[in-house]
């Protein structure tokens, strides 16, 4: 028995050298050499500024913006430190809403924005996303908003199609994954273009 | 349900099938300690080990002895964990000054990482610190993966040997298949992950200021280097709380796609070292004929559930052509996340690219039945082989009672001690899921834990115990866990789901070695053919269905009749 525990031990030992600080610690090295912008985290930098990640979706409220997908993620209350409260698109504490489909909360909840957007409202529009994060939209929820977005801007809503349809990403090889827009992308390229 | 969705499907199961052989055949040469293109670079690590650990090699183990290795292996590791949790504070690469996490939590975590299990109650991103990641948690998802193998090889060692009392030696099992085939792999996957856009850093989390002028907190940390072991050793515990949701942990469908097909791929392949082993390759054929066709089977049930959407929110004048998004990703949709959660369940990764949670009932029910099952679809590496070989010893005990001879498979005579013995691993999982759901569902501190009420706050409590005692780790994430009670029983049925099994698979294949081969006789009822595969099926479905129907019924079934009467909870 003592044989196996001086095996167990050394073996431990060795692995966590190897592979819980060489492996990682190699790859941090590694892939900041031959990836560096993947590699921490695809940082959008504007005026020295990091104004967000391309992969992580944020919260835009305004109305000459797009907006993203509900989200629900949470935040401790400042007020108490054992509760929670909504912080949308929160990156540093990922989450889904975790409702069931026949919660109460979750149908009152989707019926109050479906009020607010109208009839035909695409579904990921009153969803909440698995990691609160989703940085993408449907093509379809993006021409939803086309209209507000051109009022809002007052310019034609033809200018601002032609933007979506431009950041609007097909399959990944034409096969892979659904159709999709970057809302933060998309809005970047509006702001460039257009006056709020 | 789509065309583009299927053709992704096949696509997935076409690549799986073209790696199924040739992996099977690096492993089974990995295994037997044979030399292989890594062996210039390796063998002297490898020796290294040995030599610290003060082992020999090819000093044969019993399977008393092994079993005993295997235990000691998961004590030390344990303390080494559960230490290293509570000591994060003042321990180095913890940029974001994480508080030491608590006893119940350490504990229930350091048993899930190391029964393979990767239970999470808690978010990465908000306890652990970048070394409790890394050499804590990483580490042990690379070794409870390389234990899983090196168990199934110990058992394929028991049909394969005759008149042998020796199945392997754990250390050296343990040693290679970390060495030769888990790290290199990682490697690989590691820069592919990246260059698709997933975190590898130290920095601390970076503060963003949004477009609209807001603050945002961007968690980062080496993500990249513990997501390649966390799926392709089917261990699933996210870097985030969000898993392979965060966009950060899975960028896109083409890392979904290698994900997937990592949690597969060495589980399928270990079908193939058996039918090596046994010296017919057929044999390993069949097992993964009949895993693939509950595979499929759960992909429709599912990906139809999913696509089809949830009427109550069709029912509020919404466009549902997408399918059910509630808790899903848009990259990914319903086909992709439907397909994520049958291949994570089946297998017992554990992962997810969506929450399953919110899956519409049945949906939600295949996961769930998948783990029920024993996850011996493809399964967790080494775990889903070692599973299914005990299933196809009751089918063929089945089959022998049926037309009154002893039964064989692959040569070996199956009598009484390997059927009391299966049916000991078999039994244990349904003891500790009901016996803790039903506890739960009556206490206060359990019922305390549902976020849902209704029948799917049961199917909440029910999953959890599933999830735990099957060693997946994936959750109906609304459930409360990080509490003393369901912590400890969790844990407790994380415990009894893994030693458990593999004390008695053990004893199986210990006694198997030790029988003679019989030779194939006219009278031998064939285990490579359609019969057999038909016949596992309907021994796996039978012992699950009849198990757990009732369970079932109470969950998610009453649910989506519920939901089609309209009934909101």
């Amino acid at each position: 028995m003592l044989r196996h525990f001086r095996a167990a031990t050394a073996t431990l030992l060795s692995m966590v050298i190897l592979l819980g600080l060489l492996y990682p610690l190699a790859m941090v090295g590694l892939t900041g050499a031959v990836f560096p912008s993947q590699a921490n985290g695809s940082l959008i930098v504007r005026d020295g500024k990091v104004i967000g990640s391309s992969l992580i979706g944020q919260n835009f409220t305004g109305e000459g913006y797009f907006q993203g997908r509900p989200s629900a993620t949470v935040d401790t209350d400042p007020a108490d430190a054992t509760k929670t409260v909504s912080a949308p698109y929160n990156a540093a504490n990922s989450s889904g809403s975790n409702l069931g489909p026949t919660s109460k909360a979750l149908i009152d909840r989707v019926k109050e924005d479906a009020d607010k957007l109208g009839k035909g409202v695409p579904v990921d529009l009153v969803t909440t996303s698995g990691s609160g994060l989703d940085p993408h939209i449907s093509p379809a929820a993006a021409a939803w908003q086309v209209a507000r977005v051109a009022k809002a801007r007052n310019v034609p809503e033809a200018d601002i199609q032609r933007l979506v349809a431009q950041h609007t990403e097909g399959r990944m090889y034409g096969l892979l994954g659904e159709p999709k827009v970057n809302v933060l992308q998309l809005n970047l390229a509006l702001d460039a273009q257009t006056k709020r | 349900m789509t065309i583009n969705g299927w053709v992704q499907i096949a696509l997935f199961v076409a690549l799986l099938l073209l790696f199924t052989r040739p992996l099977g055949g690096y492993l089974d040469n990995v295994m037997a300690g044979r030399r292989t293109f890594l062996s210039p670079v390796l063998l002297p690590v490898e020796r290294g080990f040995y030599r610290l650990a003060g082992i020999d090699p090819k000093e044969e183990q019993s399977w008393w002895v092994y079993a005993r290795a295997m235990i000691v292996f998961h004590i030390v590791g344990f303390a080494f964990l559960y230490v290293m949790l509570r000591l994060q504070d003042l321990l180095p690469f913890n940029p974001q000054d994480m508080a030491s996490v608590p006893p119940d939590l350490a504990g229930n975590t350091a048993v899930s990482f190391l029964t393979n299990t990767n239970w999470q109650s808690y978010g990465g991103e908000s306890t652990m610190s970048y070394l409790s990641q890394m050499a804590g948690l990483s580490v042990q998802n690379f070794l409870s993966a390389a234990t899983g193998i090196a168990l199934a090889m110990a058992f394929v060692r028991g049909f394969a040997r005759a008149e042998s009392r020796a199945l392997g030696n754990f250390w050296a099992d343990l040693v290679r298949v970390t060495l030769y085939v888990l790290l290199p792999a990682c490697i690989l996957l590691t820069l592919f992950y990246v260059w698709q856009g997933v975190p590898q850093n130290l920095s601390s989390y970076v503060e963003a200021t949004t477009v609209e002028g807001a603050k945002q907190t961007i968690a980062q940390g080496p993500v990249a280097s513990q997501l390649a072991i966390k799926m392709l050793g089917t261990n699933g515990g996210g870097f985030f709380n969000a898993n392979s949701a965060h966009p950060y942990e899975n960028p896109t469908a083409f890392t979904n796609l290698v994900q997937m097909l990592s949690i597969f791929v060495i589980g399928a392949a270990m079908t193939n070292v058996f039918g090596r082993a046994v010296g017919d390759e057929r044999q390993g054929w069949a097992i993964f004929a009949a895993m693939g066709a509950l595979f499929l089977v759960g992909t429709f049930v599912a990906y139809w559930a999913e696509a089809g959407g949830n009427p109550l929110i069709a029912a509020l004048g919404v466009d549902n052509t997408a399918g059910n998004m509630e808790g899903k990703e848009v990259r990914f949709g319903a086909p992709l996340s439907a397909l994520f959660a049958v291949v994570t369940t089946a297998a017992s990764c554990g992962a997810v690219n969506a929450m399953h949670d919110s899956f519409m009932p049945l949906g939600g029910m295949i996961p769930l039945i998948n783990m029920l099952l024993g996850e011996i679809i493809i399964g967790g590496v080494g775990a889903g082989l070692y599973g299914m070989l005990l299933f196809a010893i009751l089918a063929i005990f089945l089959a022998g009672l049926m037309v009154g001879r002893t039964p064989e498979y692959v040569g070996k005579k199956i009598e009484a001690r390997e059927v009391k013995m299966t049916m000991l691993a078999i039994l244990c999982l349904p003891l500790v899921i009901l016996g803790f759901t039903a506890l739960a569902s009556v206490l206060p501190v359990g019922l305390a834990g549902p976020a849902n009420a209704g029948p799917h706050g049961f199917s909440e409590i029910f999953y959890a115990y599933t999830s735990a005692a099957a060693n997946n780790g994936s959750a109906f994430g609304g459930l409360s866990a990080n509490t003393v009670f369901y912590n400890g029983t969790l844990a407790i049925a994380m415990m009894v789901g893994r030693f458990a099994i593999i004390v008695p698979m053990l004893a199986v294949a210990g006694s198997l070695a030790a029988k003679r081969k019989t030779a194939a006789s006219a009278g031998t009822f064939p285990t490579h053919g359609g019969l057999f595969v038909g016949l596992l099926v309907g021994a796996i479905l039978v012992v699950g269905g009849l198990t757990f129907l009732p369970a079932l019924a109470l969950g998610p079934i009453a649910e989506h009749f519920a939901m089609l009467a309209g009934s909101l909870f």
